[in-house]
């Protein structure tokens, strides 16, 4: 079976165009939104309370917000619906300090009377640590970067680097975008899923930079913009599979994993899609906007070559003694 | 078909990887296995801090009672023995004592002493202050890892995380009841004094604000039963549970429980000096700032043994001894993140990512023979051998599986095999340029990894950081991303070229390209 029978190169350069506006308008909306309704922090970054519970019926949410008012503690809680009718989260913006009294048990006691229920999962986190988790969170992004960002400048050339942060950006954005458009809950959980992204959208393109590092040294004096489009359609039945692959199992989560990973299949469903188009369509034109010079290149390469043979050249002198 | 170095190693992963996978997979008994994560098993996570100046104005309190104790016991007249939270201040009213005082006083540690006039104070210095705060977290932790033990959880998780900061797991809780009591024996400060009743003033306790009483030296405390109720006590305490060695649960002559204890040496000759000339007055017992009772004092009590009577149920009597066996806490402790997970929700979790894994899996393999033929083929073995090789690591290293653990390896799969694509398309291509079977194997492989090598190291780095940046679960999640990217490379790379090489004479025999590799010849 064959999707993609290379017969002829695919002009993606002449579409980088279309495709780098349609890329800006989505991450301009993207932050517009970001701005606007703004992300929406979930207990483990804000700090706060969540209580999970199921009844073995479907849940009174409406009797359970009034039993929750005979307490002081659930002023301001939100109930609602969690994966299926029978269960429920309560949020709570509060969280307590104190270890002997818990709000697990005070909303055992607040329940009471409104059927059959069974409290699956508390969480509390201070404040103190919801802003720690906040600023490792951030931390951990920018470092990951900064990690690639070295590694791919030292692997292929600063522009290369370049090139892939601004991919990064691009995905990471639109995925954001796309958590506060649907208010997902930002956790621990979508943190994670946004570093896989990271990971995932830069597999893609470092794929697509090698193939193009290859065709620049083979293909002396060819044009950077053919080189460019013949790597990326010579790659694209790779990029296209495995993107496949990973989507079908990304999707499986996403369908039959549960409402506790919804978020984090949710963000990674998006990422996927994202980074397959920006690997294509966003990091290789960039390539060639930020004036990657070709001839350049191979005068660097030459030398380096030519280090080498000295090096080589060095080292046979002293092994044979003349030294 | 001929062996090469390729597939033995490939064999050898291969075994590596169900030998040490089976514990885990068939939930034998012996063998190390993959533990669960909280969110999967269920249990309850905390992360405690200390309140740790608590701990030096508890030590100033102490060091105030045994100047106290020894001015007492030496006949030295001080006068005017107060304390803040970190110094304590007096007057030696004959200068003669001077220099027994001075002596004393340089035996405890840390502390800088200055005298103006017959004023004498002492305080603690910032460095014994900030040793005094580390060991209060240092003794929470053993404390709280003493007071679990007793419990008889299999494995809590006892742990300092940061400078102030405790962390407690506790897997396999199965009721509120069991987290409540688990919670109490945790938090509880379990700091017993042995405080004087001031009995000149204590009539007019109920019509004392605090203030007043702090003015005579004395705190008010109420009764552990009815809060009402309140006493006067002297606000150096006589002693302090660090003099404890044992405590025991028994029963009265009424066969109610209480609890009996044992004090040391230096506990029990204070204990003997202040009983001795106390007669007739009241003792109060004193549990985290509640008097528990206030027997008169009928006699010289030596050998520094005591009684702790209440209300209990043989449940909390036990615990409170397990509590005042296992020293108190020298700062309270506070909430600062709580998980707890139910069984039932553990469970299903569990069961909703094996459903993703499996049909995740399942798509995968059918999409690889579909696309590749017997190349998807062997792809899918590598795909299967990377699985075992995971979970063997993740047992033999004793990692915990947290649901996004399990979110990793369903990921693992989608990606896994992405180098066979990456192989397999480049023999394709090889294929196309004319190239024989064996040719285009070999510079396939080869031209391959680069582009293998430099997108999972990518991955790699990022992984790595999560690890060392993330918490709890993302840690595990980082853990199986990283273990399936380096297990990837092993079978994916050297896993498929092995076989490839051992069927080498049968690939080249076969002129049917469409069979192998799923083209048209």
């Amino acid at each position: 079976m064959e999707f993609f029978k290379y017969t002829r190169t695919f002009n993606f350069m002449g579409k980088s165009k279309a495709a780098m506006v349609f890329s800006i308008l989505i991450v301009l909306a993207s932050y517009a939104l970001l701005l606007t309704k703004g992300l929406n922090y979930g207990v483990d970054f804000a700090g706060g309370t969540v209580v999970q519970v199921k009844y073995d019926t479907t849940a009174p949410i409406d009797e359970m917000r009034d039993s929750l008012k005979t307490n002081e503690i659930f002023s301001g809680a939100s109930i609602s619906e969690f994966g299926s009718p029978d269960e429920v989260v309560i949020r709570m913006k509060t969280s307590t300090g104190n270890v002997t009294t818990d709000i697990g048990d005070l909303t055992r006691e607040a329940l009471k009377g409104t059927g059959n229920y069974e409290i699956r999962r508390v969480d509390i986190v201070g404040p103190t640590v919801g802003a720690e988790l906040k600023e490792k969170g951030i931390m951990s992004l920018v470092l990951a970067v900064i990690g690639i960002l070295i590694y791919v400048a030292f692997r292929f050339e600063w522009r290369f680097a370049v090139a892939s942060i601004v991919a990064l950006v691009h995905d990471v954005s639109i995925a954001l975008g796309a958590i506060t458009l649907v208010g997902l809950d930002v956790n621990l959980d979508v943190l994670a899923a946004l570093l896989t992204i990271l990971g995932y959208s830069l597999n893609d393109t470092i794929i697509v930079f090698d193939r193009i590092r290859e065709g620049i040294t083979k293909n002396r004096g060819i044009d950077l913009g053919e080189t460019i489009n013949e790597s990326v359609t010579r790659t694209l039945a790779r990029t296209t599979l495995t993107s496949l692959t990973t989507f079908f199992v990304v999707f499986t989560l996403f369908m039959f994993g549960g409402e506790i990973i919804h978020a984090f299949a949710f963000t990674l469903l998006v990422g996927v899609v994202v980074g397959t188009y920006s690997s294509v369509f966003v990091a290789s034109p960039i390539l060639l906007w930020f004036g990657f010079d070709v001839k350049n290149y191979h005068v660097k390469l030459a030398a380096k070559a030519q280090k080498n043979i000295e090096k080589q050249r060095i080292r046979e002198q002293f092994e044979s003694g003349v030294m | 078909m001929k062996l090469n170095y390729r597939i033995v190693i490939f064999a050898l992963a291969i075994i590596f990887g169900l030998f040490f996978s089976a514990p885990s997979l068939l939930q034998t008994e012996a063998g190390k296995k993959v533990t669960l994560g909280l969110d999967l098993q269920g249990g309850l996570h905390m992360l405690l801090g200390v309140k740790t100046e608590e701990a030096t104005k508890s030590r100033i309190k102490s060091i105030a009672a045994s100047i106290k104790h020894f001015s007492e016991r030496n006949d030295i007249l001080i006068d005017s023995l107060t304390f803040t939270e970190d110094s304590v201040k007096f007057e030696v009213l004959d200068s003669d004592d001077n220099n027994a005082i001075n002596e004393f006083l340089k035996d405890i540690e840390g502390s800088s002493i200055s005298q103006e006039g017959q004023i004498v104070s002492l305080s603690l210095t910032d460095k014994e202050i900030i040793r005094t705060k580390a060991a209060a977290v240092d003794q929470a932790i053993e404390t709280i890892r003493n007071r679990l033990d007793q419990f008889g959880l299999s494995e809590p998780v006892v742990a300092r995380q940061g400078e102030e900061k405790i962390l407690v797991q506790l897997a396999g809780i199965k009721t509120q009841e069991e987290e409540q009591r688990a919670r109490e024996l945790i938090s509880r400060a379990a700091k017993l004094e042995l405080m004087a009743v001031d009995e000149d003033r204590n009539a007019r306790v109920y019509n004392m604000s605090s203030s007043d009483a702090a003015a005579y030296g004395d705190v008010i405390l109420p009764d552990v039963k009815n809060e009402q109720e309140k006493y006067l006590v002297r606000e150096i305490p006589i002693l302090d549970g660090g003099m404890l060695t044992d405590a025991s649960m028994g029963f009265d002559e009424n066969n109610r429980p209480l609890i009996n204890f044992k004090l040391n040496a230096e506990g029990a000759e204070i204990f003997g000096d202040f009983t001795g000339k106390s007669v007739g007055k009241r003792l109060a017992v004193v549990l985290d700032g509640k008097v528990y009772s206030a027997p008169n004092i009928n006699e010289r009590i030596g050998g520094g043994a005591g009684q702790i009577s209440g209300n209990y149920t043989v449940m909390e009597a036990k615990d409170l001894a397990i509590a005042l066996r296992s020293g108190a806490l020298l700062a309270p402790i506070y909430l600062m993140e709580k998980r707890s997970v139910g069984p039932s929700l553990g469970a299903d979790s569990i069961k909703a990512s094996l459903v993703a894994l499996i049909g995740g899996f399942v798509l995968v393999i059918c999409f690889m023979v579909f696309y590749y033929r017997l190349a998807g083929v062997i792809a899918n073995i590598a795909l299967v051998a990377n699985l075992f090789i995971l979970l063997a690591v993740m047992s033999l290293f004793g990692a915990t599986l947290t649901l996004p653990g399990m979110a990793g390896i369903v990921l693992t799969v989608g990606m896994a095999v992405d180098a066979n694509v990456i192989i397999s398309e480049r023999i394709r291509e090889l294929i196309y340029e004319g190239k024989s079977m064996h040719k285009a194997i070999e510079e396939g492989y080869a031209n391959a990894m680069r582009a293998i090598l430099d997108a999972n190291i990518t991955t790699l780095i990022a992984s790595v950081v999560l690890y060392a940046y993330g918490t709890g679960a993302i840690k595990g999640f980082a853990i199986t991303m990283s273990i399936g990217i380096l297990a990837s490379m092993l079978t994916a790379i050297l896993g498929t070229h092995g076989i490839y090489e051992m069927l080498e004479s049968k690939i080249q025999k076969s002129k049917n390209n469409r069979l192998w590799f799923g083209i048209k010849g």
